[in-house]
């Protein structure tokens, strides 16, 4: 069986599963945010139980508009804080709350080998830590909710092969650019990716959450890296349950093997308006910006802005560009605050926010007015995805959005370095 | 059996232009729909009646896992979707919340927006009225038709709590 195979059988009552099968999967974790949550809550009450199946189980994060930037978000999060009260529900607030994807995996609620849906695409994100995580509906979570389990298709498994050492400034936001541009956003519809070789090996945790949370825009249901030391150090001081760590089969039966030579990537830009619209940075030509955004669950961790500030150290965000950077949680904002970062950031000349989804999908602190580009290290450029329909949005990682911050321009690091 | 008109869109249709996030700050179903398709067709909350037919070509509804995509357009009373492929989550959303999709390449191919179409969901069979011309959608498998059958994921779930409890 592939990895995605071996982690749901385990979660099911069969010895195995195979592709196209539909099972009944027992979940570890179940999450919603101030979106999907209200909704999440109407349905379950339609269900007629007076409890959840395990509170302890369940975590709800206010990040998307928060700290609350209206009346009606503010109704959406406290009916979310006070059913997450009334049930025990694990709930941060603000102070404590990040970009749910960053915070799961640092207060390790998420382990390896486990199971989680939540109610955001994104949720696929804690692949890079070996679970088997998926994104699904607020309906979905209502009934995971009150049964602890979930109807899931065992997905298919494609094997993508990453050979040789990254070059200077390229980052996992450059592999899975050049990934999604390679086989489109319906490339992996319906799939498990599961990530490996050298260049995966040798990649920072940072590196791969950033590669997992995007396997959604190549239309796939998770992705998903093996366990190694990397994720062990990162797993072992926040654990506070056991866990189980799969191996795939050697005979594995995968749908397709892709392989890439990352000695040939050079950092990607995802032009409006698909993510799959990529190209390399030396190729996109000159295309003046206004904004630029450093943060959300693809790129809000410590490593992303430490590259940034690797760039913005001594330096000035052009006159015309208003940055933006994010902190993906309060621990990376409090790593951040103690490494100096947000002295360079602030001498740069670029605003710092607390943590939140924010800007990434349109939401507050820097929506775009119309005809206004931006060069962010989210994850979606869609139409009107960060504000007017008639903006723009370029998805890169932190160092070509640093460096475009200061030169006005998409830029490549090395045109600021050089 | 049932008739509506058709609003045909193009491949990649994604839940932001279904519903734009500035939208997000509400979850009625009724209150979603006034905006529903605004970034992709402005006019769509105006040209759509009740039992019309929304067709797309390929991964319809990808992006964001918002229900709030399925529910702004059955709120605005669009009878189901057609389309070559679905988004995985929109499927599984559209489908939990009652919200019917066929997949019909040849129907996609097709038709045009205007076409009457003549729709029986339990057969997977799609008339268009305007071309005469007959399709047979990929029919549900057994799982699905169950939980179609109890009108969507919380009535499901609502009859397996049951049977566990006897
Ligand atoms: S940062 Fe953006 S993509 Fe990530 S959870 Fe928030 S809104 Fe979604």
């Amino acid at each position: 069986m592939t990895l995605t195979e071996k982690i749901l059988a385990a979660h099911t009552d069969k010895e195995t599963v195979s592709p196209g099968e539909f099972v009944n999967v027992r979940v570890d974790l179940v999450l919603a945010n101030d979106v999907t949550a209200p909704i999440a809550i109407r349905e379950f009450q339609k269900i007629g139980l007076k409890r959840v199946f395990d509170p302890k189980k369940i975590v709800m994060v206010p990040d998307h508009f928060t700290p609350c930037k209206d009346i009606a978000s503010a109704e959406q999060v406290k009916l979310m804080r006070e059913f997450a009260r009334e049930q025990g529900i694990i709930y941060f607030e603000v102070g404590r709350v990040g970009i749910e994807h960053v915070l799961l995996p640092e207060q390790g609620l998420v382990l390896p080998g486990d199971v989680v849906i939540g109610a955001d695409s994104h949720t696929c994100t804690y692949g890079a830590l070996g679970a088997f995580a998926t994104g699904v509906g607020s309906t979905d979570v209502a009934a995971a909710m009150a049964t602890g389990d979930i109807w899931m298709k065992v997905p298919p498994a494609i094997k993508l092969v990453y050979h040789g050492s990254l070059g200077e400034w390229v980052m996992g936001k450059d592999l899975i650019l050049h990934t999604i541009g390679d086989i489109g956003v319906d490339g992996a519809l319906y799939s498990a990716m599961e990530f490996c070789g050298e260049a995966i090996d040798a990649l920072s945790i940072e590196g791969r959450f950033t590669m997992a949370n995007m396997a959604i825009e190549a239309g796939a249901k998770a992705g998903i890296f093996r366990v190694d030391n990397r994720t062990q150090l990162y797993i072992k001081p926040r654990a506070k349950r056991p866990y189980r760590v799969y191996e795939p089969d050697n005979g594995a039966g995968y749908a397709k093997v892709i392989e890439y030579d990352v000695a040939t990537i050079e950092p990607q830009v995802s032009l409006p308006h698909s993510p799959a619209n990529v190209k390399p940075v030396s190729q996109v030509g000159n295309i003046e910006i206004d904004q630029v955004v450093i943060g959300s669950c693809t790129n809000g961790r410590i490593e992303d802005l430490q590259v940034a500030a690797q760039l913005l150290k001594g330096r000035k965000i052009h006159d015309r560009v208003r940055c933006i950077i994010i902190p993906g949680s309060q621990e990376v904002y409090l790593d951040a605050l103690t490494r100096g970062l947000f002295e360079v950031f602030v001498k740069a000349g670029a605003a710092v926010s607390v943590p939140t989804c924010g800007p990434c999908l349109g939401g507050h602190m820097g929506v775009l007015a119309a005809g206004e580009r931006c060069v962010s290290t989210t994850n979606r450029n869609f139409v009107g995805r960060m504000g007017h329909p008639e903006s723009e949005v370029y998805l890169a990682s932190p160092a070509v959005a640093a460096a475009s911050a200061i030169l006005g321009k998409v830029a490549h690091p090395d045109e600021v370095t050089g | 059996m049932h008739r509506g008109k058709v609003h045909k869109y193009g491949a990649d249709v994604n839940t932001d232009v279904i519903i734009p996030a500035r939208y997000l700050n509400v979850s009625q179903p009724e209150e979603l729909a006034r905006h529903c398709m605004e970034d992709l067709d402005k006019d769509f909350v105006k040209k759509v009646e009740p039992g019309d037919i929304i067709v797309a070509t390929t991964n319809f509804g990808c992006g964001s896992s918002r229900e709030h995509a399925p529910l702004a357009i059955k709120a605005a009373g669009v009878f189901c979707v057609i389309a070559e492929t679905f988004a995985r989550i929109f499927f599984r959303n559209a489908i939990n919340i009652g919200l019917p999709l066929l997949e019909c390449a040849e129907a996609v191919a097709n038709t045009e927006s205007g076409d009457e179409l003549e729709i029986d969901l339990a057969g997977g069979k799609i008339k268009n009225l305007t071309r005469n011309l007959e399709f047979t959608a990929q029919p549900y498998p057994p799982f699905m038709s169950e939980l179609i059958a109890s009108g969507g994921l919380i009535g499901y779930t609502r009859k397996r709590l049951e049977s566990r409890r006897v």
